[in-house]
């Protein structure tokens, strides 16, 4: 077959796939009840633990976002119209696509690594002996830990942005303090929040239906499970910079 | 119990399974024998539904496990339980959550119920007291015995074995194999077991049948069928292969 007919094939079968993973999940969730023992694991891995990496990030983003702003406004005499850009900023773009970048770093890696590595040394077939459906025991709860952690880390990465740009430009940019605050206040709309948190939890379910199905799917060895785990975080990550694109054409007509 | 009609299975072009027929009835002690890579461990995970057949029939009292969605499935497995070549235990889990999978997941025994079960399962296999442990704690032989222990602690009606002694010693070896063979009296139920080593083969089964090239090549009695003169067979049984060795 042609190579190029041949990665289209590719392409659509595991699209297909994907779908198919994605009604099982629905199946699961109509049928089954989720395992509390579980998702409370899977929320304090995926939620608990991933917060000073995203922290960290959505800090160090509103700092640098600060000072390169004000450094472009300062010339024309609008330094107080910083606060406004970082916080509209961080909250209906940068905030829930870093936090979403860093998610995907962290736990779908980890996530697809696992998976993966029980797929190769028969650990889930040995479930499926033992009567009981992966997607119910595997998928279900990082599923739902994923969707309900990261709107809660992209609201820290937000608010920790916004902070730590305040404290730049007021403190060591000299921004008026009052001002800054009130222009940030005046046109930063609840709409932009609820874009961002709306975004966050579609870009959770992204990572956990990605990496899972890669690490199900995984096959051949160790070799297998690092390919199956870097594909998960590539894959991750441009679904969520291509659906953030039409998120945003779609969220800011929603909200208008 | 169990009979396979012209069963095929392909991996890519590699045609695995060429046209499988066999019959397995309630309580038998069977062993599947045959060159490594010929299809053994594929054949027995088609009888619990881990692989679906390119063409034929799987039918487990009566029912067609190729006709069947996963979670049909699922339903049907309760009935078997499995030990996996390399024992596949949940790393992520102790002993005792292992053992006490299917428990916990079914729901119907209380915390009290299931650590009595899982005890009296690790004392069949002899192995007390390990509740705690994490499988990368355990030997290879240990590994395969809490294995055991997890696929006999629901009491199911059939036990399939994937290669139980590869890569033990001599002594794991038979020790695994009296268990196995304890297991099938005690509990009084159907054992499947692929396996090319001939003295475990003796010990856990009543009957062989020898899967060669993609069919079941022949069946009988065990004893039999390790002392017979067909030189397929005779070569297999005795391991002899047809490679000329250069004198110099």
């Amino acid at each position: 077959m042609n190579p190029m007919v041949q990665r289209l094939s590719n392409f659509f079968t595991e699209l297909g796939d994907l779908a198919t993973l994605v009604l099982e999940i629905l199946r699961s969730l109509r049928h089954q009840r989720p395992s509390w023992r579980d998702f409370i694991y899977q929320l304090h891995f995926i939620g608990v633990k991933s917060q000073s990496v995203v922290i960290t990030t959505g800090a160090a983003t509103g700092m640098v976002l600060c000072a390169q702003t004000y450094f472009q406004f300062h010339k024309v005499k609008m330094d107080t119209a910083t606060g406004a850009v970082v916080s509209v900023g961080m909250s209906s773009e940068l905030g829930p696509v870093l936090a979403a970048l860093m998610l995907t770093a962290r736990v779908g890696a980890a996530v697809a690594a696992e998976l993966g590595t029980m797929k190769v040394t028969e650990q889930i077939d040995a479930l499926r002996t033992l009567g009981t459906h992966p997607v119910d025991h595997l998928v279900m709860p990082r599923m739902l830990a994923c969707v309900a952690s990261a709107p809660l880390l992209t609201g820290e990465a937000i608010l920790l942005g916004i902070g730590a740009s305040y404290m730049i430009g007021v403190n060591l940019l000299g921004i008026d303090g009052a001002y800054y605050f009130a222009n940030m206040n005046r046109y930063t709309i609840p709409a932009d929040v609820f874009s961002g948190l709306i975004k966050a939890t579609v870009f959770g379910g992204i990572i956990a239906l990605v990496s899972c199905y890669k690490g199900l799917t995984c096959r051949g060895g160790a070799e297998g499970v690092g390919r199956a785990t870097t594909e998960a975080v590539v894959a991750s990550s441009i679904s969520i910079l291509v659906v953030n694109f039409f998120m945003t054409l779609f969220l800011t007509r929603l909200f208008k | 119990m169990i009979e396979v009609r012209g069963v095929q299975k392909s991996f890519g072009s590699q045609e695995v399974l060429k046209d499988v027929n066999l019959e397995i009835q309630k309580g038998e002690a069977v062993v599947v024998i045959g060159r490594s890579g010929g299809g053994k461990s594929v054949l027995l995970k088609h009888l619990i539904g881990l692989f679906p057949p390119d063409k034929g029939q799987i039918l487990v009292e009566g029912q067609d496990l190729a006709c069947m969605d996963e979670r049909a499935l699922l339903e049907v497995r309760k009935r078997f339980g499995m030990l996996f070549q390399m024992a596949a235990l949940f790393d992520s889990l102790n002993v005792f959550e292992n053992v006490g999978f299917v428990l916990r997941r079914r729901g119907n025994h209380t915390e009290g119920e299931i650590q009595k079960l899982v005890a009296e399962a690790l004392e069949m296999v002899e192995l007390p007291g390990i509740e705690s442990k994490k499988p990368s704690e355990l030997s290879g032989g240990m590994r395969k015995r809490v294995g055991l222990a997890r696929a006999i602690v629901y009491r199911p009606e059939i036990i399939l074995y994937d290669e139980p002694t590869t890569g033990l010693d001599p002594v794991a070896s038979d020790r695994i194999d009296k268990l196995i063979r304890r297991v099938w009296k005690n509990l009084n139920v159907t054992s499947i077991a692929v396996t090319h080593d001939m003295k475990s083969a003796r010990t856990i089964s009543n009957r062989c049948l020898m899967l060669h090239e993609g069919r079941i090549y022949a069946t009988g009695p065990t004893e039999e069928m390790l002392s017979s003169k067909d030189p397929v067979i005779y070569n297999f049984v005795n391991g002899i292969s047809l490679t000329q060795v250069d004198p110099h």
